[in-house]
């Protein structure tokens, strides 16, 4: 068994700079967050060497700011901690009620939307929301720090477009105004410890009469990436976001999956599903930006 | 391979070790430490027996690395009970006979812990889904819900 | 025998002798043993489901730095043949041939070598260096696929057995039962309505939380010791004599405390490859199997088609029913199919009956026996058959099964009449539970459903020893899942008449105590709680006799009450009644240290029947299943420890319902298993279920000095069809498979 090493670097720097050592040298090196997927993977079959770069000991990724328009949350805040965050729960609910819907207690401990979205799988359940939210990804590298929105983030079923000696350094959000809010909603066979079968995250701004002035909505688990879905949010643009628009916005991401039939459902059960958690998702969205809870 | 030199506090005891890198610090528990009451189910995070305390958070002892303790504090079952005895949430459990195999049950014990560190007096659905993490088969949970309720009453009424 | 009496100790639920150690992480479970010296033990499994095994070379794991012993089949002693005891049944050879593969892989997880080393990791970089050479097979994955005359075989030397003539062509076919009496076609010319379906149940494991584990050490006379999680250490001393040719007297079993079994943990996978590696490498083994290990390669219970037929008048009485049952056996013959056909119409009374059942292999993990084997299979199919009729002829699905309810004197399907048995009590019970007279709750569905367990006697052995204080040991040979050592106590308590804190329970290894059959079969409290109570009363006859000769008087005039010897009444009142600890204070002048003995091969365990009834909300744009409330409903004949009773009942009812809703083996088109691990095998999780609602019945076992009945086994029955019944209900719709998933309600929904 050849060599597995752990590392903890202090700083930004020297972290992107034992990444980009390893690439260079052709070795491999893997960064470790909260470990909920990373340790897995361990475990399982892909257990071939590598270093194993700790990033939760970075200032940089421990900071969460609520500016008066920007949100930042660092990638090695667990979601435990998120969740406990009431100001952030008001701002961004939907965001949180996925971060919030990661693994059980034991998981929230220690797990990061940051995380969720570079293992990069198609049915993470932050992803979703982080995109609808406008979510920009802040990726420390060798010349500083470069910006990405999180809709661009994800490349295939895990990958991403971290280049080697790149790391995730937090997400940026634009704080929402008043009239705009957010929901997620995943369907899953128990209550609790799935993976999403489907994932549907809703981001909505009404005017003072309701009518929605702009929308995002993205989908999980029915794609090789989550997948922003702009049909379905023209769907509710310049309506009440009503049944038949929240119904119409429903339709667009069944028609946007490209799903498959695996272990955790069919690939027709997944287009229907899409549809009915858009319009449930939709619904919430448009209460919360409308003040009613 | 190398082994990483750690140094850290477990149920109030400073503990050092040296453990290889990719070692859990389940395995470091279990089989280097001998502290054996964390029970492993899984070791993919799935079950919670492996359940731990990680500066006072609930936290699967199977996913985290054993280098990960160093500076850190950890509680595990071995240091729910004190000097004066059980936990009353240890009693509990056994006076509602919330145990079967009891192969599960330090794993509960230590989230119920968690959970009524955070929140004193909570309902049926909150301990459901607190506890959702914690995989118990013989029971059907009925029993396990009903003690974490007691306790909490009696906890209540100690403080 | 047993009337319903008042008893001091039977009947209460105090704390269980072993639970501090259980709440503080000081019982030692099979992983927790350590001894110095000690290698690990790790297992290389076939990655594919049927494949000829060419050859296995474990040279270069055994050149290695840090492995002490490599093994292959080859390293195993030719396929030892004959049956092995317990529940589940099997023959040695099979099981052999299962722990570890010889000339064939027939599963995808098969073993088929073994290193043992000074680290896991060096383990399993050890498993990476063994070469073997597969020739790969078209798997046969489908039950009645496998059935087909041109399937490809598991085992060209099976030739189906039972069928009336001995057949010239080889199957996969392993056996064929039939039970049968009167005329079913005349039967069904009687019926007003008949109901007719075929009932698809996917495989399910046991998923007891503990994986499988144990350590072997072998020392230089050749004599092994063993601690393992088992059901049944006795059992798997015998086995892992026969498959390794050993003498029995050189393998000690030491059982630990068992982290749940569910009827899994009743055959060896392990302990055998443990010995060897341990004998080979001169040291300690310990092997721990991971989670995937426990799903790809330890038993689960058979999938299964069953094709039901019930014919029924207009006021219920049924006229006649067939079934035709087909279960997969896994890789090697032994699917439950006896008692799965015995089980099928046991509530009701029957003249007219067949049932034809198959066993049949398929490239699957070997199935374990799990928690009333064959039972839950065939009757969901019954269950679900009586509800149509009920709803068809418009009558209420509980008084439907009264009406057909065996009662005593009722000749079982299986042939003997029942003694006193419960299930009409239940049955009223149910009529009367304030949860089902209170109604359905809005857009929620009800479903009903009854089940039964046979329950099984068999060989136990108990000493009862008095110490100095009159304080009790009881040793005893089953290892306690449930919280038995309380029952043993408790009736031990009250067959002395001393209090429950004086009596403590053992768990002896093979050398301490007598043999005992599996803790199985829900046999426990019934059996080896028979053999304790004897070896009280044992102990009760010899102060009797010590009390007469000090005394002086004749031993028929001397009583036991209240825990002392009396002076009967009449008779010289002008003595001290005698405790134990009176007795064993004079012990050195009256005979020695008091020790009781019993041994017995218990028959007369009483079949356990039970009503459940479930209200479920289901989702019917995304087909989720919401459980609102689950009552369940047995006869425990004695419930010595209530709370204990309870337990069964609730654990049997999640897992029942877990199986109805979403547990299942997914298999991909080449045998391999997709969902091993409690990700994806879903298992019910705390805020799945709702409180699961108890109602213990009480009609004594006749057979039994208290009354006791098995309880384990006939809670995870009545869940399955339940729970259909209720979705039916809901919905309109009615789905004859399981899981009851959402994709599943969905497309039926959908389709309807
Ligand atoms: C029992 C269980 C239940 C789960 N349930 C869910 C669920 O319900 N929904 C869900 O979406 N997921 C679930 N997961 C998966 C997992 O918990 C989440 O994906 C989680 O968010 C991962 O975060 P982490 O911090 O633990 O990531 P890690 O495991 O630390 O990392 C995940 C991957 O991302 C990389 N990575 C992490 N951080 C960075 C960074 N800052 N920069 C670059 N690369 C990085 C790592 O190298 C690794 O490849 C579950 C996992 C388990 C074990
Ligand atoms: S052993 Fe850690 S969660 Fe199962
Ligand atoms: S008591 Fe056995 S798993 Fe919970």
């Amino acid at each position: 068994m050849g060599e597995f090493a752990y590392v903890a670097p202090a700083t930004v720097a020297d972290t992107v700079a034992v990444l980009e050592e390893h690439a260079s040298a052709g070795k491999r090196a893997q960064v470790l967050a909260g470990g909920t997927d990373l340790l897995v993977q361990l475990r399982g079959s892909d257990n071939e060497p590598r270093t194993i770069v700790d990033i939760k000991q970075l200032d940089e990724t421990n900071r969460l700011d609520i500016g008066a328009d920007e949100i930042f949350i660092g990638a090695a805040i667990a979601s435990a901690v998120l969740y406990e965050n009431e100001e952030l729960k008001a701002l961004l609910p939907g965001l949180l009620e996925s971060s919030d819907l990661i693994g059980s207690t034991q998981i929230q401990g220690r797990c990061t939307i940051g995380g969720n979205l570079c293992n990069s799988s198609p049915a993470a359940d932050t992803t979703p929301a982080i995109i609808v939210d406008s979510g920009v990804c802040v990726i420390a590298t060798n010349s500083g720090t470069r910006e990405l929105p999180a809709e661009d983030f994800c490349t295939g079923v895990g990958t991403n477009v971290l280049a080697p000696g790149e790391f995730l350094l937090g997400l940026k959000f634009p704080r929402p105004g008043a009239g705009t809010s957010d929901a997620y909603l995943r369907f899953i066979p128990r209550t609790e410890m799935d993976i999403a079968v489907v994932g549907v995250a809703v981001n909505v701004t009404l005017d003072d009469t309701g009518t929605c002035t702009a929308a995002r909505v993205a989908i999980g688990a029915v794609a090789p990436t989550p997948l922003m879905v702009p049909a379905a949010a023209d769907a509710l643009i310049g309506t009440q976001v009503d049944d038949d628009a929240l119904a119409a916005a429903g339709v667009r991401c069944t028609e946007a999956s490209s799903p498959i039939s695996d272990k955790r459902g069919t690939a027709e059960y997944r287009r229907k599903v899409v549809a009915v958690l858009c319009r449930r998702a939709g619904a919430i969205a448009r209460d919360r930006a409308m003040g009613v809870s | 391979m190398s082994k990483v030199h750690v140094q850290t506090t477990i149920n109030g005891e400073a503990v050092e070790y040296l453990c290889e890198p990719q070692q859990s610090f389940l395995d470091v528990l279990r089989e280097d430490l001998l502290k054996q009451g964390t029970k492993e189910g899984c070791a993919t995070g799935d079950c919670g027996a492996c359940s731990v305390l990680l500066d006072g958070r609930l936290v699967c002892a199977c996913l985290m690395l054993g280098v990960e303790a160093e500076g850190r504090t950890l509680t595990t079952i071995e240091g729910i009970a004190s000097d004066d005895g059980l936990h009353p949430i240890q009693q509990k459990f056994l006076e509602h006979a919330a145990l079967q195999c009891g192969i599960c049950t330090p794993g509960f014990i230590v989230a119920t812990k968690a959970l009524l560190d955070k929140n004193p007096n909570p309902d049926e659905t909150t301990i459901r889904y607190w506890l959702a993490g914690n995989l118990c088969r013989c029971t059907g949970y009925d029993k396990i819900v009903r003690a974490v309720q007691a306790a909490a009453e009696e906890l209540a009424q100690e403080a | 025998m047993a009337e319903a009496v008042d008893y001091k100790y039977i009947g209460t639920s105090p704390v269980r002798p072993d639970g501090v150690d259980k709440v503080t992480g000081r019982a030692q479970f099979a992983a927790d043993q350590n001894m110095p010296n000690t290698l690990y033990g790790k297992i290389l499994r076939s990655p594919h489901a049927h494949a000829n095994i060419k050859s296995v070379d474990v040279s270069k794991a055994l050149a290695m730095e840090g492995v002490y012993a490599a093994v292959s089949g080859a390293d195993f002693p030719g396929g030892a043949r004959g049956k092995v005891g317990g529940e589940g049944g099997g023959d040695i050879g099979d099981v052999a041939r299962n722990i570890m593969a010889r000339d064939k892989a027939l599963y995808h997880g098969h073993a088929v070598a073994a290193v043992a080393a000074t680290s896991l990791t060096i383990a399993d970089a050890a498993l990476a260096m063994i070469d073997v050479e597969y020739e790969t097979l078209a798997p046969v994955l489908d039950v009645v696929a496998a059935m087909a005359a041109d399937s490809p075989l598991l085992d060209a030397t099976n030739f189906t057995k039972n069928l009336p003539e001995t057949p010239d062509k080889p199957s996969n076919i392993a056996s064929v039962t039939v039970l049968t009496r009167g005329n079913v076609d005349e039967g069904f010319e009687q019926a007003d309505v008949t109901v007719e379906g075929e009932y698809h149940i996917p495989m399910a494991h046991q998923g007891y939380i503990e994986p499988h584990a144990c350590t072997a050490t072998v020392n230089e006379e050749g004599k092994a010791t063993v601690w393992c999680s088992t059901q049944g250490h006795f059992e798997f001393r015998s086995m892992t004599s026969k498959i390794l040719d050993w003498k029995v007297g050189d393998l000690k079993f030491i059982p630990a405390e068992i982290g749940g079994g569910f009827g899994g943990k009743t055959t060896v996978y392990l302990e055998p490859v443990a010995v060897l590696l341990s004998k080979l490498a001169g040291r300690p083994v310990k092997m721990m199997m991971s989670r995937e290990e426990v799903f790809r390669a330890t038993g689960p219970t058979s999938g299964s088609v069953c094709r039901v037929k019930v014919g029924a008048k207009k006021d219920g009485t049924i006229t006649a029913a067939k079934a035709w049952l087909a279960y997969e056996a896994g890789a090697f013959a032994g699917a439950p199919i006896g008692p799965g056909a015995m089980a099928i119409f046991a509530p009701y009374v029957l003249e007219n009956f067949h049932v034809e059942a198959h066993d049949v292999l398929v490239n699957k993990p070997k199935v374990a026996a799990y928690r009333a084997p064959g039972a839950p299979q065939s009757m969901h199919a019954m269950e679900i058959a009586l509800d149509d009729i009920a709803r068809e002829i418009g009558m209420d699905p509980l008084d439907l099964r009264l009406k057909n309810a065996a009662s005593e004197g009722t000749r079982a399907p299986y042939g003997p009449k029942f003694p006193a048995i419960g299930f009409k009590e239940c049955l009223e019970a149910a009529k009367a539970h304030p949860n089902y007279t209170a109604p359905v709750p809005e857009g929620a569905g009800r479903g009903v459903a009854a089940g039964f367990w046979f329950n099984i006697g068999m060989q136990s052995s108990a000493e009862v020893r008095i110490n100095e204080d009159g304080t009790v040991i009881i040793m005893e040979g089953n290892p306690d899942i449930g919280g038995s050592r309380a029952s043993m106590c408790l009736m031990a308590a009250e067959t002395l008449g001393v209090d429950y804190e004086r009596v403590k329970a053992y768990i002896g290894d093979t050398e301490s105590t007598g043999f005992c059959n599996v803790t199985g079969g829900s046999r426990t409290t019934f059996a080896t709680g028979m053999a304790v109570v004897q070896a009280c009363e044992d102990i009760i006859a010899q102060c009797k006799a010590r009390a007469a000769a000090t005394w002086g008087v004749d031993e028929d005039q001397v009583e036991w009450e209240d825990g002392q010897a009396i002076p009967a009444p009449g008779v010289n009142a002008d003595v001290t009644p005698m405790s134990l600890a009176d007795v064993m204070a004079s012990a050195h002048k009256t005979g020695g240290p008091l020790l009781g003995r019993a041994s017995l091969n218990a028959s007369g365990a009483g079949a356990s029947f039970s009503v459940n009834f479930v209200d479920l909300m289901v989702d019917k744009e995304t087909g989720k299943v919401d459980v609102l409330a689950f009552t369940a409903i047995q006869d425990a004949g004695t419930a010595i420890h209530p709370a204990y009773v309870e337990g069964q009942m609730q654990g049997g009812a999640a897992q029942g319902l877990g199986w109805a809703l979403n547990e299942e083996y997914i298999y991909d088109a080449d045998g391999v298993m997709e969902n091993a691990g409690f990700l994806d095998y879903r298992v019910p999780v705390a805020s799945d279920l709702p409180m699961i609602d108890c109602q213990i019945i009480e009609v004594p076992n006749p057979r039994h000095p208290y009354g006791v009945r098995g309880v384990g086994e006939t809670p995870i029955v009545a869940p399955l069809a339940a729970a259909a019944n209720a979705v039916r209900a809901a919905t309109g719709v009615r789905i004859n498979d399981l899981p009851l998933s959402p994709p599943n309600i969905l497309a039926a929904i959908d389709s309807d």
